[in-house]
C-alpha cells in the first residue's frame, strides 16, 4: 500500500535523516517505526504526505507517487496523529472532528452523523463535543486527535507518537482500545514510537532503525525477538528480550498437561499415588470439572480424605487468551511452581510448567 | 504656593458655556485618531502578511521603526512642515506612520504565536495556504492583533494632542487655551476628555475581542 | 530645497552656538531635564518594580499604571504644572517624573517576575534568602528587560522635555517653540534635528551599556523592544 524505494532525505547543513530507504507497508497492516532520537523515523513518516519531501528515491501511496499529487490533495486522504494532537483551541470537539469532511465538502448532514460515530468509536462521551479543547484532559484530547485523523475514512494513517503525552495508566488504555479499533477498521497505518515495548505491543510489522536512518531490521514481532539481526538490534530490544517474546505467545499456543488431579473425595494413598505419578508432593482438586484449589501431601493425615485437608488456593489463573509471560508471573506466585489453566467458570483445563515455558524460547 | 491653589480645579460655567468647542474638538480628535488607526492598519495587514515569511523585508522594517519610535513626536511633525506645511496632513503622515509600523510588528508577532503544532496539524490535514490563514492562523492571531490595536490607538490619541502645537484641533487645543489664559479648567476638560476617549477605544475594541473569540470565554 | 538651506546655514552659523540660547546651552539644559527626571524615576520605580516582580504581587495596579501612563497626555500635564506652579523647574521635572515612571516600573516588575520558576526555586532549595535570590540571580537575568525599560524611559523623557518649552522652559524644545512662534522654519527644524540627533544617540549608548551590563550568558537579542512605542506622547 505505501512503498519506500531507495528514498534517502539530506537536510542542508548535510544531515543524512534517511538513507536509501526500501520498504513496503502492506495494506491494513501497522507497521512500527522506532528506534533512538535522530534515527530519522518521524522524517521517514513525514515524507508520505509530503510534510517533508525526500532528496531522492520515490514514494507512492497505493500506486501513486506522492510528489506527483497536489499536497493538499494528498493529505485529505491521508490522517495525521501527532503528539502534542494540534487540536484548533479556537474550535469545538464536534468542530475540530469535522475538519477533513469540511474540507472535502460533505453535507452537514452527513458531517454530523459522521461525527457522532467517531466519538463513540474512540470512546468519548456525547457532551464533549461542544466543549473547547482546553476543557478536555490530556487523554481527551488524544482521542479527539485520533477521531479526527478518521473523519474522512482515509485508507492510511500517520501516527507519531500519539500516546506519548499522557501517564502510563491512560497510554495503556489509549493502546488496546487502538487495537481494538484496529482490528475492526483495518487502516494502513505507519506508527512512530521510540519505545520498543510499545512497538512489539502495536505492530503487525517493525522497522528498527539506527542514527542517520539506516534500517536494521524489518520483521514481525516475533521474529525480531527470536531473531536479532544484529548486535544494534539485539541491545535495543533490551535485556529481557526472552520474556518480551513470552508477552507475545498465547496459552493457547502451547500444550497445558493433565497434571495430578484428584477429587474431593479421594483418600490419602489415591492422593500420594497421583502425586507420585507426576512427581510432584501435591495434588490438585477439582470437582465435577471446576477447580478447586490444591492440597499437600504432608498435610493430609491418616485416614482423613483430600477435603478434609487445607484446602489452599492458586493466587493468580491463566486462560487461553492470557500471554506466557502472565503465566510465568503466575508461577512464580505459587508455591507448588506451576500455573492452572481455566476457561470460564473456573473449569480446569490443565496445569502449565516452567519446561513448558522454557521450550518456547528456545 | 501661588494664589492659583486656592482656585478650584474645574469652572463648570466655563465647561457650560464652551460645549461647541468641546464637540468639534471632539471631532477633530476623532479624525486625527481613526484615519491614521484604519489606513495605517489597511497598509500594515499584508505587509505584514508579506513580511513574516521574508525577513530581509522584516528586519530593515524593525530597524526603521526602532529609530523613528526613539526621535520625539513633536520633532517629527515639525520635520514634515517643510513638505506639507502646517496642514492636517503634516500630523496625519506621521501619526499614520506610528501606527503603521506598530501594528505590522504587532501582526507578525500574533501570526508568529500560533502554536506550532496547531499549523502543522492543520496543513496535514490538507489546508492550503490560504485556507489555513483565513480560517486557523487569523482566527488565533487575533487576541494579539487587537491588544496591538487597542495599545495603538491609545498612543495615537495621546499622540494627537501634541499636533495641536503645529496648528492642528483636537483636545491639546484646550491645553493650549489653559496655557494662554493660565485657566485650569481647560486644562482640565482636555485631560478628561482625553483619558475618556482612550478609554472609550481601549474597552470597545475589548469588547470586538471578546465578541471574535467565543473559545476564550471559558478561561 | 531652500528649508534644508536655511537649516544648513542656522546649524553654521556661530552666533547659534553661543550663549544662553546657544545649542550647546540648550543642550545641557535638555540633559539636566533627563538626567533629574530619569533619576528620580529610576530611583522611585527601580526599587518598587524588583520588589513587586519579586513578590508577584499587585499586577494589576502595574498593568493600570502603564494604561494610564499611556494614556494621559503629557503636554496636559505639563501646562496643568505650569498653571498653578508657573515657571518653576521642580514642578516640571516632577511631572516629566511621573511620565517617566512607568517604563521603568514595568519592565522591571516583568522582567524580575518572568525568571524562570524553577531557577528561583532552585536557589530557594540551595538556601538563598529572598534578598539573595533577588539580588543574586532574579536581577541579573532580569538585567535585559530592566536596561530596556531605563532606556526607553529616557528616551521618553528626551521627547517630553521637549514639550517642556511650550511652559517657556529651557532645553532644545524652545528652537522648536521659538520658532514656531516666530514663524522661523530653520529654527523650527533645527530644533527638530538636534532633539532627534540627541534621542537617537542616548539610545544607542544606552543600548550600549545595556550590552555591557547583561551578564555574558544572556546576550542574545531579547523580544525586549516589544514594549516601546512612540515617543513624546
Amino acid at each position: 500500500m505505501i512503498s519506500f524505494e531507495r528514498v534517502t532525505k539530506r537536510f542542508p547543513g548535510g544531515t543524512v535523516a534517511v538513507d536509501d530507504l526500501t520498504l513496503d507497508v502492506p495494506e491494513g497492516e501497522v507497521v512500527v517505526l522506532v528506534g533512538p532520537s535522530g534515527c530519522g523515523k518521524t522524517t521517514t513518516m513525514r515524507m508520505v504526505n509530503r510534510m517533508t519531501e525526500p532528496t531522492s528515491g520515490t514514494i507512492t501511496v497505493d500506486g501513486r507517487d506522492v510528489m506527483a499529487q497536489d499536497p493538499a490533495t494528498l493529505r485529505r486522504r491521508v490522517g495525521y496523529v501527532i503528539q502534542q494532537v494540534g487540536l484548533f483551541p479556537h474550535r469545538t470537539i464536534a468542530q475540530n472532528v469535522a475538519t477533513v469532511p469540511q474540507l472535502l465538502g460533505w453535507d452537514d448532514r452527513r458531517t454530523t452523523a459522521r461525527v457522532r460515530e467517531l466519538m463513540e468509536l474512540v470512546g468519548l462521551p456525547e457532551g464533549v463535543a461542544d466543549r473547547y479543547p482546553h476543557q478536555l484532559s490530556g487523554g481527551q484530547r488524544q482521542r479527539v486527535g485520533v477521531a479526527r485523523a478518521l473523519a474522512a475514512d482515509p485508507p492510511v494513517m500517520l501516527m507519531d507518537e500519539p500516546f506519548g503525552a499522557v501517564d502510563p495508566i491512560v497510554r495503556g488504555r489509549l493502546q488496546e482500545e487502538f487495537l481494538r479499533l484496529q482490528r475492526e477498521v483495518r487502516k494502513t497505518i505507519i506508527f512512530v514510537t521510540h519505545d520498543i515495548d510499545e512497538a512489539i505491543l502495536m505492530g503487525d510489522r517493525i522497522a528498527i532503525f539506527s542514527q542517520g536512518g539506516v534500517l536494521e531490521q524489518y520483521a514481525a514481532p516475533r521474529e525480531l525477538l527470536a531473531d536479532p539481526a544484529n548486535d544494534f538490534v539485539i541491545e535495543f530490544l533490551g535485556s529481557e528480550r526472552g520474556l518480551k517474546r513470552l508477552a507475545l505467545i498465547k496459552v493457547s499456543e502451547v500444550h497445558a498437561e493433565p497434571g495430578p488431579v484428584v477429587n474431593p473425595n479421594a483418600g490419602r494413598t489415591v492422593a500420594r499415588d497421583v502425586a507420585l505419578a507426576f512427581g510432584t508432593d501435591y495434588v490438585v482438586v477439582v470437582d465435577d470439572g471446576r477447580l478447586r484449589g490444591w492440597v499437600s501431601l504432608h498435610e493430609i493425615d491418616d485416614g482423613q480424605t483430600v477435603a478434609d485437608a487445607p484446602l489452599r488456593r492458586f493466587a493468580l489463573q491463566v486462560s487461553a487468551e492470557d500471554s506466557l509471560r502472565a503465566a510465568l508471573n503466575a508461577m512464580i506466585t505459587s508455591r507448588t511452581g506451576v500455573t492452572v489453566r481455566v476457561s470460564s467458570g473456573d473449569r480446569y483445563q490443565g496445569i502449565l510448567t516452567q519446561d513448558v515455558i522454557a521450550k518456547e524460547i528456545m | 504656593m501661588t494664589p492659583l491653589l486656592a482656585q478650584e480645579l474645574v469652572d463648570w460655567s466655563w465647561v457650560a458655556s464652551h460645549l461647541d468647542d468641546v464637540q468639534s474638538r471632539t471631532a477633530e480628535h476623532l479624525v486625527l485618531t481613526v484615519v491614521p488607526l484604519v489606513v495605517g492598519f489597511a497598509i500594515a495587514f499584508p505587509l505584514a502578511l508579506a513580511a513574516r515569511r521574508w525577513e530581509p523585508l522584516y528586519g530593515p522594517m524593525l530597524a526603521f521603526s526602532g529609530v523613528l519610535f526613539t526621535i520625539p513626536s513633536l520633532a517629527l511633525f515639525a520635520l514634515m512642515i517643510p513638505v506639507t506645511g502646517l496642514s492636517r496632513l503634516t500630523a496625519l503622515i506621521p501619526l499614520t506612520m506610528y501606527t503603521l509600523l506598530l501594528l505590522v510588528r504587532n501582526t507578525v508577532e500574533g501570526l508568529r504565536g500560533v502554536p506550532t503544532d496547531v499549523r502543522e496539524a492543520a496543513l496535514a490535514m490538507g489546508y492550503s495556504r490560504r485556507r489555513l490563514l483565513r480560517e486557523v492562523e487569523l482566527p488565533l492571531a487575533l487576541p494579539v492583533i487587537v491588544a496591538g490595536l487597542r495599545i495603538t490607538a491609545v498612543t495615537t490619541i495621546g499622540l494627537v494632542t501634541v499636533t495641536a502645537l503645529i496648528g492642528q484641533g483636537g483636545f491639546g487645543q484646550f491645553f493650549l487655551d489653559g496655557f494662554i489664559r493660565r485657566f485650569s479648567t481647560p486644562i482640565m476638560v482636555g485631560l478628561v476628555l482625553s483619558v475618556a476617549l482612550a478609554v472609550v477605544f481601549d474597552l470597545g475594541l475589548l469588547a470586538v475581542q471578546w465578541a471574535m473569540t467565543p473559545w476564550q470565554r471559558g478561561r | 530645497m531652500d528649508a534644508i538651506v536655511d537649516l544648513v546655514r542656522f546649524l553654521t552659523d556661530p552666533q547659534n552656538w553661543r550663549g544662553t540660547a546657544g545649542v550647546p546651552a540648550r543642550t545641557l539644559e535638555h540633559l539636566g531635564y533627563v538626567l533629574a527626571a530619569s533619576g528620580l524615576a529610576a530611583l522611585i520605580a527601580l526599587p518598587t518594580g524588583l520588589l513587586l516582580g519579586h513578590t508577584r504581587r499587585y499586577e494589576i495596579l502595574v498593568t493600570q499604571i502603564t494604561n494610564a501612563g499611556r494614556a494621559i497626555p503629557t503636554l496636559g500635564i505639563l501646562i496643568l504644572a505650569f498653571t498653578f506652579f508657573g515657571i518653576r523647574p521642580l514642578p516640571v521635572i516632577l511631572a516629566l517624573t511621573a511620565m517617566a515612571i512607568p517604563p521603568i516600573l514595568v519592565n522591571t516588575y516583568v522582567g524580575v517576575q518572568a525568571v524562570d520558576p524553577e531557577v528561583v526555586d532552585a536557589a530557594r532549595g540551595v538556601g538563598m534568602t529572598g534578598l539573595q535570590v533577588l539580588a543574586r540571580v532574579e536581577v541579573p537575568v532580569a538585567t535585559p528587560l530592566i536596561m530596556a525599560g531605563v532606556r526607553t524611559s529616557v528616551v521618553q523623557v528626551v521627547a517630553t522635555a521637549t514639550l517642556a518649552a511650550v511652559i517657556s522652559l529651557g532645553g532644545l524644545g524652545r528652537f522648536i517653540i521659538d520658532g514656531l512662534q516666530q514663524d522661523v522654519l530653520a529654527r523650527v527644524l533645527a530644533g527638530a534635528v538636534l532633539v532627534a540627533t540627541l534621542a537617537v544617540l542616548m539610545e544607542w549608548g544606552f543600548a550600549g551599556l545595556q550590552r555591557v551590563l547583561t551578564p555574558r550568558g544572556l546576550r542574545t537579542e531579547a523580544s525586549v523592544r516589544d514594549l516601546q512605542g512612540p515617543s513624546g506622547v
